[in-house]
């Protein structure tokens, strides 16, 4: 704890339950969806059925018109351009709604309007389509061949960037060990369980369009729905109420929002959309669809001389906003090589247009991708050097005493012991036990295969690393509001926004630690506009180190303030006083925050003449010491049996050592990780959405589109290290999307420990039933394979 | 995903029913749970104007033994089998599979009868009832008719009821003491359609059995006499002698062409047949385990 003095019972460290489970828990939750206003009417949209097709007419019956508009109606409102500034990129336009062509199934083509949904997807059914059908594209690699159909005709390929860079990988080439594998991971669909949504209405009063819209950066939104309007900026109010989940997909500005807001100004009467799942699945949620050609060279004794990588990744028809379309191609050449020290390196990416949904950030951008095709291509290099799959990691895991540790690709690594959290482990999952039991063998005849992976997550990176993205957004200082109530409460107010991170309860705890009021007198006001300061928002684990800071920060200068009151209430000179635990305590005698907040509210006749005329309200900023980000990490290690006959893998142990520096609450952080936990096992095992090929998504219910659930997810063992990050206040590190990252690798690797007597591998997720069947059945006769490490 | 606009009609009894479905000349639809027709009615792949809500007639909640037979009202839920409201037919036997059917929310609700109107060739009660030998009793204008579950479903969601008919009742033989029944779904989640169903009635002391592949994404496939799948008997320790290349042979000739849904199917029946083979007693071969 900070300052080596004895944690307070709701400080910083605390296991706290959550403040915001009472509402939650309960049903009270208010969601966009609960949200009537007078006069609302219901939005349906006409979507695409094609993947890819000129439009020659979209006809709306004349009964229909004044209900029903296309882009011929859209005057002035401008296209979505996600544009990164990265040497290269090439621009897409998202109008939308579509003009002149249709570039991925769901495309929004009309919007009908209607007292109900019903009504409005009545009106929807009655617009009829004549489009002329396009090869589609529905194969990143085939879309990335000259001759391949064109997504963006004037771009003349279908590449919106491709990367290189290459740090002397020749001098790997004469490594006694080359692997190389082709490893791939599927289009996912992320799945929060409260989908987009907004209700829009106009404010005569304020002359402002309320935007009530589930998302994760409001203030973002504002700014990208504001210049597609052509509104100034201050004409748009933004409010996310509670937020059923994000990952990722509430971090976009959603064609839908612009088509409600130009519709709100038409119409003048509050209008609403609510996604479906049909929506959501096939038109919206796309998302981690990576192709990796990986070689890595290695000594005999596990010793990695260098990677070599060629990275695919099918980043959909346009560039979401703000991220843009090359967020996660872009990011794999500096991220992929992980927590690993070795000195060559050769990565070339491609960000590819096709016909599909944009893809969109997903908890653990880029990273799940790049953790999974190294990690699988660390244990093929351990399978051919006769290691176990820890030795060859432990070779090459950068040692805690380089810390901080500029990496290849100058990843700036604030601390950590990454060994540690390997060996510990090792250790807690019994490996040694697990491969006695595989030789042994099981009654049932399955097959027990044990994984390991392990990875870091950059979060909380700031200015330096985004300004030279050259994307919508930058991140700079991130402030808060903290302000005391005449009585003595806290009003923390900060422009990120909380939809399951718990910081109603943990930024309280932040607040708590400086200022010493009581967690249930403190709240967080977040996700509106109009009330909190400027935040890019609640994206890339970085709200506990950005706000966390920056209400640290101001409670500092509100007790600093308060304080110099309390010595005057005290007839002490400010020299003489201290504040501690929400009191300022003096030479004899002390005054607490209620007392300092009722004078300065109800009686100034009472404050010094010298008083800080700001009051006890402050409004701070902050930047942790180095902006590039603070690096969590953590080991994962699964025990599971694979079925070889019918693919069917069970999870019998899970264990995760993870290091997020200090925890400001470690019970929210073992939810996160829980969490992420669960969505990793349906990325390794479950996810996946389908395109055939017309383009068409395959999986268009959550009957096709398999989540896990609870019956699917084992409770993991999870002991946390916590290495304090240097840089921050209080030493803590983002730690929101890690969960997410590791499991898949883990798993599959596990997997392919099963069934790597059979010589059969899984170089794919998910890895279904019927990828692991047909891995075994053509090892059958198939020669075997160069070493059996079994 | 909201349906199209559509009456609804709840009527008290059987009479009421068939002549609403009479008066509507097709553009009825008959919802006993709606645990299917309800979503295909929000994705507008079903846009009847009339549905004929039939869990409200009493007759078709019925179920209880006729004969050699036990007979279950169309309108029986799956957790009313499951909880043994309903009699079975063999200890432990539809109980069992209704318990394995999607999630208890969709058993409370989900019935017999409608589930195999609907005929989804992933569904577990096509598959279960098909080994069992069931036969589903139909009304319709003309009175009443029998039909085996072979001759009933004639395809994927398709089945031989008119359009004015209802599936009032399933006739399931109640088991010989000595018949013994596996069921095995391979399914990638809990509470998930099955991928591939295997479902054997086997008796070793008359050497006769039935066996199902399901969830072929068509009618399942029932091998009416299972003594092909054993080298020609049905000897009482069957599940030592099953034969895959006969029963993916099988396949092959029912139209499945990929190999690897053959091998699941045919690996999901193998134990199916070790299910059964377990349960009446006669000890396995230490070589054939559950999964090699």
């Amino acid at each position: 704890m900070s300052g080596g003095r004895a944690p307070l019972a709701e400080g910083v460290g605390a296991r706290l339950p959550r403040k915001e489970d009472d509402r939650l828990m309960r049903g009270r939750g208010e969601y966009v969806g609960d949200i009537r206003i007078v006069g609302m009417q219901d939005v349906a949209f006409v979507r695409s059925p094609l993947a890819h097709a000129r439009i020659r007419a979209i006809h709306v019956p004349e009964d229909c018109r004044g209900r029903v508009f296309t882009a011929a109606d859209l005057d002035g409102v401008k296209p979505i351009r996600a544009v990164s500034g990265l040497p290269g990129f090439k621009v897409s336009e998202q109008p939308p709604l579509a003009v002149d062509k249709v570039r991925q199934v769901g495309e929004l083509l009309a919007i009908c309007v209607a007292p109900t949904r019903a009504e409005a997807e009545d009106l929807a059914a009655r617009v009829t389509l004549d489009l002329e059908e396009l090869p589609a594209l529905h194969d990143m690699l085939a879309a990335r061949e000259p001759g391949a159909a064109l997504v963006h005709e004037h771009w003349g390929d279908n590449v919106y960037l491709e990367t290189n860079v290459n740090i002397g990988i020749e001098a790997a080439f004469d490594a006694p060990i080359k692997v190389s594998r082709t490893i791939s991971t599927g289009r996912q669909c992320m799945a929060p369980i409260e989908g987009r949504g907004a209700v829009i209405h106009l404010d005569h009063r304020l002359d402002q369009l309320v935007v009530h819209t589930a998302s994760q950066m409001p203030h973002i939104v504002r700014t990208g729905l504001s210049e597609c309007l052509g509104l100034e900026q201050g004409r748009v109010r933004i409010v996310s109420p509670d937020v059923g989940g994000g990952f990722g997909y509430k971090a976009i500005l959603l064609a839908e929002e612009v088509c409600l807001g130009w519709l709100a100004l038409r119409c003048g009467h509050p209008v609403r959309w609510l996604e479906d799942r049909r929506e959501h699945l096939t038109a919206n949620a796309n998302c981690r669809e990576h192709h990796y050609d990986i070689t890595v060279y290695a000594e005999r004794d596990g010793t990695i001389r260098g990677v070599d990588c060629e990275a695919t990744v099918d980043s959909g028809a346009y560039s979401a906003y703000p991220f843009s379309a090359c967020l996660e191609a872009a990011q794999v050449a500096s991220i992929l090589p992980g927590p690993y020290d070795f000195p060559a390196y050769r990565c070339r990416t491609w960000s590819v247009a096709t016909n599909k949904c944009p893809i969109l950030p997903y908890r653990g951008v880029a990273r799940t991708g790049v953790c999974f095709a190294l990690e699988l291509a660390l244990d093929a290099v351990a399978a051919e050097a006769g290691l176990t799959p820890e030795a060859v990691r432990l070779k090459n895991l950068v040692r805690p005493e380089r810390m901080p540790f500029d990496n290849i690709t100058n990843k700036h690594f604030d601390s950590g012991d990454y060994p540690e959290a390997l060996i510990r482990a090792v250790a807690e999952i019994d490996a040694a036990g697990v491969r006695a039991r595989q030789a042994a063998g099981e009654a049932d005849g399955r097959r027990i295969g044990l994984g390991l992976s392990i990875y870091c997550e950059q979060a909380a990176h700031g200015t330096s690393v985004y300004s030279g993205w050259g994307i919508p957004m930058v991140p700079g200082h991130e402030q808060a509001a903290a302000r005391l109530t005449p009585d003595g409460g806290l009003e923390l107010r900060i422009g990120a926004h909380s939809h399951g991170q718990g910081l109603e309860t943990t930024l309280a705890q932040v607040a708590h630690e400086v200022l010493g009021v009581p967690v249930a007198r403190t709240r967080l006001v977040h996700g509106d506009t109009a009330l909190t300061p400027y935040s890019t928002g609640s994206w890339g684990s970085r709200v506990m180190v950005m706000a966390g800071g920056a209400v640290a920060t101001a409670c500092a200068e509100l007790a600093e303030r308060a304080r110099l009151i309390g010595a005057h209430l005290l007839q002490a000179d400010p020299s003489d006083v201290r504040f501690e635990a929400g009191r300022v305590v003096g030479p004899a005698g002390d005054v607490g925050l209620p007392e300092i907040a009722r004078v300065w509210y109800l009686r100034p006749q009472d404050l010094p003449a010298d008083v800080n005329p700001g009051g006890l309200e402050v409004t701070a900023g902050y930047k942790p010491q180095r902006d590039s980000g603070t690096f969590s990490y953590a080991a994962h290690a699964v025990v599971l049996a694979v079925d070889s006959q019918l693919g069917e893998v069970e999870i019998l142990d899970y264990v995760i050592v993870e290091d997020g520096g200090v925890l400001v609450n470690p019970m929210v952080v073992d939810g996160q990780i829980f969490g992420g936990l669960a969505q990793g096992i349906g990325t390794a095992l479950l996810e996946e959405m389908p395109f055939d090929e017309a383009g068409q998504p395959l999986a268009s219910t959550l009957a096709d589109y398999l989540l896990p659930g609870a019956c699917e997810v084992p409770a993991p063992r999870v002991d946390h290290m916590e290495t304090p990050s240097p840089y921050t206040r209080f030493g803590v590190k983002g730690i929101g999307e890690g969960g997410a990252i590791a499991p898949p690798a883990a798993i599959v690797n596990a997997i392919n420990d099963a069934l790597r007597p059979l010589n059969a591998q899984v170089l794919r997720s998910p890895a279904t039933p019927r990828r692991i069947v047909e891995a075994v059945l053509a090892a059958r006769g198939a020669p075997a394979m160069t070493r059996d490490a079994a | 995903m909201k349906p199209a606009r559509f009456a609804l009609e709840r009527p008290r009894d059987l009479a009421a029913a068939l002549a609403l479905l009479a008066q509507a000349k097709g553009a009825a639809k008959v919802m006993a749970g709606g645990q299917s027709l309800g979503p295909m009615l929000n994705l507008r792949l079903a846009e009847p104007e009339l549905i004929v809500d039939v869990s409200g007639v009493a007759e078709l909640r019925h179920a209880g033994r006729d004969g050699d037979a036990v007979v279950y009202g169309a309108c029986v839920t799956h957790a009313d089998i499951e909880d043994g409201r309903a009699p079975d037919v063999g200890p432990n036997v539809m109980a069992r599979v209704a318990s394995g059917i999607a999630y208890r929310a969709v058993r409370n609700r989900g019935t017999l009868g409608g589930s195999l109107a609907h005929a989804d060739p992933a569904a577990d009660w096509l598959s279960s009832l098909s080994a069992l030998g069931a036969e589903v009793e139909v009304a319709g204008p003309a009175g009443r008719r029998r039909l085996a579950l072979p001759a009933f479903v004639t395809g994927a969601l398709s089945t031989a009821l008119e359009a004015d008919e209802i599936l009032v009742a399933v006739r399931v033989p109640v088991m010989n003491p000595s018949s013994r029944f596996g069921y095995v779904k391979h399914c990638r989640k809990v509470g998930e359609f099955a991928h591939a169903i295997g479902a054997v009635l086997i008796d070793p002391e008359t050497a006769t059995g039935r066996a199902v592949f399901g969830a072929v994404e068509a009618p399942p496939v029932v091998v009416e006499d299972a003594r092909v799948l054993f080298g020609g008997r049905i000897p009482p320790g069957f599940a030592d002698d099953f034969d895959v290349a006969a029963a993916d042979d099988t396949l092959a000739r029912a139209g499945m062409t990929d190999a690897v849904d053959r091998h699941i199917h045919v690996e999901v029946l193998r134990r199916a047949a070790l299910q059964a083979h377990a349960l009446s007693g006669s000890p396995l071969r230490p070589d054939v385990r559950s999964a090699a």
